[in-house]
Order: structure tokens, then C-alpha cells, then sequence
């Protein structure tokens, strides 16, 4: 038997060093995907044409798709988490709707993209930037409606009694009392959404289109930054003078502007959740 | 309109709205299995399920090779994935000082959040000339699959099972300690069995992951459409089977069908491991 303030320090040293080692990879990973994709990013290939290697279809697409995802996802997403958390009785259609939700958090997202093929592409006609939305929006529901409900049962419930008591409905006190509270949960929600957008691309690669051009309306195809990236780093070069070697310092470049948005969307959820809990411990509840 | 019938219109507006998930669940079985059985019948279920040859000239599709292929970059990937995950959220809750954990949590939501694809991305450019350089040709291959698969998991094991850990009451750990027992002591006897239901959990999430990820090994396990004999040989998953051809599959065609069929198998996988992590979790709260 070991004595156990020996096997206290190896352990302390083994783990110090497994957590040192593999984060030091992962970042280090990450730094060098920066600081090759720096270089590559300068005005003229961030906005220019998609056509001439430019970026700005991909950027106009990525938000075009994030909007209409939004547009789907936000007004389902609440309106369930409403009724989950503020209507539901305890019953066998409640539980299973927390299981499909649950569930569909757990479905790889490549099944989403065959999902919109069956469904969204076939009713459409052809793959476009509304069937890669819908697509988006099915798989990105769950997120929203679970911020959504952990931040309506935020709200403290005498609010709710209070609002009742002076003799509002039941819905006037939803909408007026509860839902501007959790704003700030609901704002996560609609940011970790979005943040499914910019990431995901398995869902999209056959229902968004891959359209090289600026698309102008939901029925037109578009590509997504992440997209854009994933086809310039498995396509062969199409034209003799653009070598594989500036297609993946490209790719490179396009991490680099996906990292910093994540970097971004991190942050204001760490901010809003911060404001959220500051606010309800300054009054007290 | 009078109060009671907006009452009553929202509250089947909202229950409506509520149901849109269950439709969503019901529509994605009802699509994949109904389109997905033909592959099975066009094939026959055993051709389908055990045959090793995928031709589009033949028109005859057999899956085994991606079935063994996933299989094995989900086995390989979580052997590594799961103890060192395990071992950095032990590190983060109960050794690392208050300013380091300021440090490595930010750093951990930053790796959850980034693209499959940049993962790839980072593979291609990074793992694959690496491995082609020392250990042989192609490069592209399972043990790079598999390696981004290790990075890609570690973020999400480690954040939902440093939750779990943080969980774990205060007192047990005060308990032990009170008695004598050194930190280790405690971490190993008291907190990690405390923990391990959520941990169970957080390993199968890092496995549906693993299992479900299809662009980053997409683009470094060089789709080789054969079993593979080492770690160092191309090979290809049913994910990444269904990413290389959704694009050139025409609707209605054996050949989508035969995409369905893979995901018929991926689903059923899915839905077992979310089973037992289902089951995990009800133990977990009546314990």
C-alpha cells in the first residue's frame, strides 16, 4: 500500500500534466490556424466577389440564413418554452414533448440534412437558401426553447403572483411581467442559434445550394463562411493560375474570421448571463 | 376581442408552437425510415447490411465497411477522449487555483464552439502531412480521423463533466476530508463515485458526437470505400459515406435511398446510446 500523500502528489503531477499538455495542443492548434490565416485576410479577398475568390458571397449568405432561421426558430422556440414552463400540466403530451426535444438534441446534423433533402429541398423543387434555413431551424430548436425555459424559470414566481393578483390574465402576465425578464436568457438563446448557423455544415451542404453569387432572394441558393471553407479545402483548383496551396490558405483565413466570431458570440453570452443574474440578486429575490 | 378568448387562442397558440417539436422528431424518423427501407428492400437487408461493395455503375450498395469504419473512429477516438477529459475537469474543480480556471473554462467554450470544419481544416493541414511524413503514405487515414475526433470531443467531455463535478455537494467532500482522508483520497472514493452518473453522461455525449461528426472526417479520412487493416489506412464512415455523395444523388434514385439506409443505421445508434444516457440520468437523481 502506497503511502497516500505519495500517491496524492503523482496523482497531482499526472493531472497537472494531462490537463497542461492537451490544452497547450488544442490552443496551440488553434494559434497556428490564426496566425497562417491572418496573412490571407485583407479587404480585397474578405469582400470581394466570390467568383474572383473573394468572400462576399459567403458573408452576405451566412447572415441572409441567419435571419431566416431566426425568423422560424425564435417565435417556435419561445412560444414552446412558454407553454412548457409557464402552461403545461404534467401530463403524457408534456412528457413527450420534453423527450422529442430532448431527442432531437442528440440527432447528428447530418440527419437534419438528409431530413431537408426529403422534406424542405422536395417541396421547394431545388435546394435554397429558405430549405437550408427551415433545415437550420428544426435542428437549432431545441437550444432555443431549453435558454428560453431555463431563463422563464428565472423569473421569480411572486412576480407572477403579484402581476395575478392585481388582476391581470394569465397570458397579459406572460407577455408583460415574465417574458421581459428573461429577455436577457432569450437573447443567449437566439445568440447560441445563431452560433449553429455560422458553425454547422452537414445540414447545409445539400439543401442551402451552393451558389457562388450574392443571393437576392430565399429561393436563391447560397454558401455559408463555414461552407465556403469546407469547398475550398476538398475542391481541386479549378483555374491553372490558383494553386491548392491558396485555396487552403484561404480556408485558413475564413477560420480565422469563424473563430472570431465565436470568440465574440462566448463573450456576449457570458455578458448577458451576467447581467441576468446580477439584476435578480440586486433586488433581492 | 374579449380577454377570455385571447386567453384561450394563446394557450392553444403556444401548445401548437410546443408541438412543432414533435413533429420535427416524427417527420425526421418518418423521412429517413421511409426512404431508408427502400434501400434495404432494393438491396435485400443482409446485402444491404453485410455486403462490402458500394457501386453506383452495379447499382448495388453494401454498407459493412462504413458500419466497421464509424465503429472504429467513435471505439478509438472515446478510449483516448474520455480519461484525459475526465482527468482536466477532476483538475479544473478540485486542484487548479481560482485564476486558472478563469483562464481554461473560457478557453474550453471557445473549443466547444468551433466549426467541425476548422477542425478538419487543422487536421488536413496539420495531422495528415505529420502522419504521411512518420508513419507512411496516404496520410489521410483512420488514425487522423481519429485524432480529430480526440480534439473535437475532449472540449465537450470536459465542460459537461466539470458541471457534474461542481455538483457534487460540498459536505461529502468536507465529510471525507473531516476525516482524515488527504484531497486525493477524497476525489477518488468520494467525489468521482458521487459524480459518475453525470460523467457516464457527459462520455456518451462526447460519443454521439463522435459518432454523428461527419464534415471534419470528411475531409481527413481520405473515404477509402474498404475495411481498413491498420491505423494508418484511408478508410470512410457512414457519416462522411453520406457527405461525399448527397450532393451528386438524384432524388428518388437507389442511390439516395442507399444514403437513407446509412442513416437508418446512424440513427439506431444514436438512439440506444441516448437511451442508456436517459436511463443514466433517472438513476442519478434518485440516488
Amino acid at each position: 500500500m502506497m503511502n497516500p500523500k505519495t500517491s496524492q502528489s503523482i496523482a497531482w503531477v499526472a493531472l497537472s500534466f494531462i490537463t497542461f499538455v492537451v490544452m497547450g495542443a488544442l490552443l496551440f492548434l488553434v494559434l497556428y490556424c490564426v496566425v497562417h490565416g491572418w496573412n490571407s485576410l485583407n479587404m480585397a479577398f474578405v469582400f470581394g466577389p466570390t467568383t474572383k475568390g473573394g468572400l462576399l458571397a459567403p458573408i452576405v449568405g451566412t447572415i441572409y440564413l441567419i435571419f431566416m432561421t431566426l425568423l422560424f426558430v425564435i417565435p417556435l422556440g419561445v412560444g414552446a418554452a412558454i407553454y412548457l414552463s409557464e402552461y403545461a400540466p404534467v401530463n403524457g403530451i408534456t412528457h413527450f414533448i420534453r423527450y422529442a426535444l430532448s431527442s432531437l438534441a442528440g440527432i447528428p446534423s447530418i440527419i437534419f440534412g438528409l431530413f431537408g433533402v426529403a422534406l424542405f429541398v422536395t417541396l421547394i423543387g431545388h435546394a435554397s437558401i429558405l430549405a437550408g434555413a427551415l433545415t437550420m431551424a428544426c435542428l437549432s430548436l431545441p437550444f432555443m426553447v431549453t435558454a428560453t425555459e431555463e431563463a422563464l424559470k428565472g423569473v421569480p414566481k411572486s412576480w407572477r403572483e403579484a402581476s395575478l393578483g392585481l388582476g391581470a390574465t394569465k397570458w397579459e402576465t406572460t407577455w408583460f411581467v415574465v417574458l421581459p425578464s428573461a429577455l436577457p436568457g432569450i437573447i443567449t438563446g437566439i445568440i447560441l442559434c445563431m452560433g449553429r448557423v455560422v458553425a454547422e455544415t452537414a445540414p447545409l451542404l445539400a439543401t442551402a445550394g451552393f451558389s457562388p453569387f450574392v443571393p437576392t432572394s430565399p429561393f436563391d441558393g447560397a454558401r455559408t463562411l463555414a461552407l465556403h471553407l469546407f469547398y475550398l479545402a476538398t475542391e481541386a483548383p479549378s483555374t491553372g493560375t490558383v494553386t491548392r496551396y491558396d485555396l487552403i490558405s484561404q480556408a485558413m483565413g475564413i477560420a480565422v474570421i469563424l473563430i472570431l466570431i465565436i470568440v465574440l458570440m462566448n463573450g456576449l453570452i457570458r455578458l448577458f448571463s451576467n447581467l441576468y443574474s446580477r439584476r435578480f440578486l440586486k433586488q433581492g429575490v | 376581442m374579449n380577454k377570455k378568448t385571447i386567453e384561450q387562442t394563446m394557450k392553444w397558440v403556444l401548445l401548437g408552437t410546443a408541438f412543432v417539436s414533435l413533429l420535427i422528431l416524427v417527420g425526421i424518423i418518418y423521412f429517413i425510415f421511409d426512404n431508408g427501407f427502400l434501400a434495404f428492400m432494393e438491396n435485400g437487408l443482409w446485402n444491404f447490411l453485410f455486403g462490402q461493395k458500394w457501386s453506383l455503375a452495379d447499382n448495388t450498395f453494401g454498407a459493412l465497411p462504413l458500419i466497421i469504419g464509424s465503429i472504429y473512429v467513435t471505439v478509438g477516438s472515446i478510449l483516448v477522449a474520455a480519461p484525459v477529459s475526465i482527468a482536466i475537469a477532476v483538475f479544473m474543480t478540485n486542484i487548479a487555483p481560482h485564476f486558472l480556471r478563469e483562464i481554461v473554462r473560457p478557453c474550453i467554450d471557445l473549443l466547444v464552439g468551433i466549426p467541425s470544419v476548422v477542425y478538419g481544416l487543422i487536421g488536413m493541414v496539420f495531422l495528415v502531412p505529420l502522419i504521411r511524413e512518420h508513419l507512411g503514405p496516404p496520410g489521410y487515414s483512420l488514425l487522423a480521423a481519429i485524432t480529430v475526433l480526440i480534439l473535437m470531443t475532449i472540449p465537450t467531455i470536459v465542460s459537461v463533466s466539470e458541471d457534474t463535478l461542481r455538483a457534487v455537494p460540498t459536505k461529502y467532500k468536507e465529510a471525507s476530508l473531516a476525516l482524515g482522508a488527504t484531497k486525493w483520497q477524497t476525489i477518488w472514493h468520494v467525489i468521482l463515485p458521487a459524480a459518475k452518473s453525470g460523467i457516464i453522461s457527459a462520455v456518451i455525449l462526447g460519443v454521439g458526437r463522435a459518432i454523428g461528426e461527419a464534415m471534419a472526417i470528411y475531409m481527413v479520412i481520405g473515404n477509402s470505400f474498404s475495411i481498413p487493416k491498420s491505423l494508418i489506412d484511408p478508410s470512410r464512415t457512414l457519416t462522411s459515406n453520406i457527405v461525399g455523395q448527397i450532393e451528386e444523388a438524384a432524388l428518388g434514385s437507389t442511390h439516395i435511398h442507399a444514403l437513407f439506409g446509412c442513416g437508418i443505421i446512424l440513427l439506431l445508434f444514436v438512439f440506444v446510446f441516448n437511451s442508456i444516457s436517459f436511463t443514466l440520468s433517472k438513476k442519478g437523481v434518485q440516488a
